[in-house]
């Protein structure tokens, strides 16, 4: 049987290689990309918990679900914002889209 | 008397016999299960082949293929001899791996739907079944979902205009069509009260597309479009777009594009048999219901060779037009209409699917025609103020055109 | 190792490799093919922990609607057929070094922190997971605003999406 500290370390991992997508990509749907490895990490960590824990009640899943739920219309809102600057800039590097910094 | 499974029983006690492990005698079945499955599926593929381009041909007042073989059965094989001593031609700048993969994948989703479908009763040894997944519905739907992945990488890895822009098309298309499909399986798994395949031809007392027809039209349109059949092969017509995403493929991997395409459209005429069509179950020997169970496919299957044969392709703008102004609240409406219906049957008269089939069949069956005309008798009024507006529009405009000269 | 494990094992090494190539791919698309073996990826590891409907809909909702999105949206933002010139923003060292040591302090944290730990056997979801779940989800007393308020998420994210990403007559 494996141990929860197991999949914990899997879902950590995965975050953190979202995180290093985040940080360190240019172009802007590669950042998008990362966001959904950050929350299929926390997804993975709430399904073991729900498995190893409580596996009688629902909660878990549902948590998993709401959040599935909340990437695809993040995933839609994202990914439109990007197609409408790429309209205006014809580039999608966010080092270009720093009209409001100081 | 039952060959299927007394043979899965007998192999087994032969490999305990032979001192195999417990786990290993379990992996050995289960590959070997699947290797029946996909051959099943494979062998139904040619055969498909051969009905389809004869039955099309007869429809077309013509024989079909008459050489190979004695009624043409052996043209199949003609054709897959040909097919693997083609040369397979890449395209230059093509990106291989993904050019490579698109078909694999697109024919490994088509082929993984028949892992949940029951092709016999449960007769003392566990149903005839691929594995009784209790979210086999869902799981359909996903493995169809994952095939418009590999038709984009299709589409994508062949470096070429005309594939990207008929893989748009043909992705706008497979995404719209899911959502009336998926509508549709939510209003069967409400009646039947689960997900399970299995369970669902169980729970058939009467046949579900007695009391769910529109569902069933719903389910069967929307799988048409799904597969890419006629009349919605808007993606892959010679005429339209060139063959569309799969243009530069030869030889093996064209194979490989069409077995998917095929054994997608099989697949659905097997879910739309054990979920509407009461699956395996016949009335006689209970070991032989997977032959009538494929008997059912293939008539089922007939009927989208009839819809090839007989009906014209649809512009991609009527496509989504049907798509999102019929189907989709047509489904809403079934759903509701459904659930309203079945529940108030079983509060006020008690009538459930189970303990009076035949009285809740005719009352859904009432509801689904109501619901059926009012749709219908909606859509032609629509046709006539659009018909009568072309109309002014065209007098109009020869009035303008008449005195302007 | 029983089998339980090594699916595990396999599963877990599938999508941390295929994290790392959609993170480091070099053309973007491939970065997205990438990500739709990590989706696959963390699907089965919902299967080995018994949460069939959830490994479902991941792959119907993530694989069968985003992925295909983001993968959309590459092929409207072009401009990447060829590779890119650099992949990787200016302070990329900075962003490796602080997810180095996230991940540090993160699995330090998970193994030192005293789990209550299940013993031999775990408490098996009930047969009917399904039903508790949907039940869950329309329960006055559990879930059900939430689940209200994810579908008006929804509509907004689709208006807004529509909105925001429509043609534009003439100068904004």
């Amino acid at each position: 049987m494996v141990p929860l500290q197991g999949y914990l370390v899997v879902g950590a991992a995965l975050f953190c290689i979202g995180v290093f997508g985040v940080l360190a990509r240019r172009n802007a749907i590669a950042i998008l990309m990362g966001i959904e490895l950050m929350l299929n990490a926390v997804n993975i960590n709430l399904v073991a918990f729900w498995r190893y824990v409580e596996p009688t009640a629902a909660t878990g899943q549902v948590f998993a679900l709401f959040v599935l739920t909340v990437a695809a219309a993040e995933a839609a809102v994202g990914l439109a914002l990007i197609i409408a600057i790429y309209r205006h800039r014809a580039s999608v590097n966010v080092e270009e889209v720093n009209l409001l910094k100081w | 008397m039952d060959p299927f499974s007394s043979i899965a029983v007998a192999l087994e006690n032969l490999l305990a016999s032979l001192g195999f492990a417990d786990w290993l005698i379990d992996l050995i079945m289960a590959v070997l299960r699947s290797a029946i499955l996909g051959t099943v599926a494979l062998l139904a593929f040619m055969f498909l082949t051969w009905l389809e381009r004869k039955l099309i041909g007869r429809m077309q007042d013509r024989l079909g293929p008459t050489y190979a073989g004695p009624i043409g059965i052996l043209q199949p094989i003609a054709d897959g001899i040909k097919t693997l001593t083609k040369e397979i031609v890449v395209p230059k700048g093509a990106d291989r791996w993904i050019y490579f993969s698109g078909p694999i994948l697109a024919a490994m989703a088509a082929l993984a739907v028949f892992a949940v479908i029951p092709f016999g009763p449960d007769t003392g040894n566990g149903p005839l079944v691929g594995t009784a997944l209790n979210v086999g519905l869902v799981y359909v739907l996903a493995a169809g979902a994952a095939g418009i992945v590999a038709t984009i990488m299709a589409g994508w890895g062949s470096n070429n205009k005309f594939a990207v822009l008929g893989t748009f098309r043909a992705v706008a298309q497979l995404i719209s069509y899911e959502v009336p499909q998926l509508l549709s399986l939510v209003a069967v798994a409400m009646v039947a009260g689960t997900m399970d395949m299995v369970k669902i031809v169980d729970a058939q007392t009467v046949p579900f597309i007695f009391p769910l027809f529109v569902t069933a039209l719903l389910f069967l349109i929307s799988g048409v479009a799904e597969s890419g059949r006629s009349p919605f092969d808007l993606l892959e017509a010679d005429s339209e777009i060139v063959a569309g995403f799969h243009i530069e493929y030869s030889a093996m991997m064209f194979a490989l594009v069409q077995m998917a395409e095929y054994i997608h459209a099989f697949a659905i005429s097997c879910i739309v048999v054990t979920v509407f069509l009461n699956g395996w179950a016949w009335p006689f020997l209970p070991g032989l219901a997977p032959i009538w169970f494929l008997v059912k496919c293939f008539a089922v299957f007939f009927i989208l060779i009839w819809f090839r044969g007989t009906l014209p392709r649809f512009r991609i703008d009527q496509m989504m037009a049907f798509n999102w102004q019929f189907m989709v609240p047509l489904a809403l409406v079934n759903v509701i209409v459904v659930a309203v219906v079945d529940r108030a049957l079983s509060d006020a008269a008690g009538w459930t699917s189970a303990s009076q089939p035949w009285g809740w069949g005719l009352v859904m069956f009432a509801a689904n025609a109501v619901m059926l005309l009012a749709a219908l008798g909606l859509m032609s009024l629509k046709g006539r103020e659009a018909r009568m507006r072309d109309a002014e529009k065209a007098r109009s405009q020869s009035a303008v055109a008449a005195t302007g000269r | 190792m029983t089998a339980q494990q090594g699916f595990f094992v396999f599963f877990s090494l599938v999508t941390l490799i295929a994290g790392l190539r959609v993170v480091t791919a070099r053309n973007l698309f491939h970065a997205a093919i990438w990500l739709v073996l990590a989706l696959a990826g963390v699907a089965a590891l919902f299967a080995v922990l018994d949460a069939g409907l959830l490994a479902a809909v991941q792959v119907l909702i993530y694989i069968g609607a985003i992925a295909i999105l983001i993968i959309f949206a590459i092929m409207l933002t072009r401009g990447m057929m060829a590779p890119e010139r650099r992949r990787l923003n200016s302070w990329s060292s900075t962003g490796a070094v602080v997810s180095l040591v996230l991940l540090i302090v993160l699995v330090q944290a998970i193994i030192a922190f005293p789990w209550a730990t299940p013993g031999a056997a775990l408490a098996e979801p009930p047969a009917d997971s399904v039903v508790t779940l949907g039940k869950a989800l329309v329960d006055p007393n559990q879930f059900v605003l939430p689940f209200e308020l994810a579908s008006v998420l929804l509509l907004v994210a689709l208006i807004g999406g529509i909105f925001v990403a429509r043609e534009r007559r003439g100068g904004e």
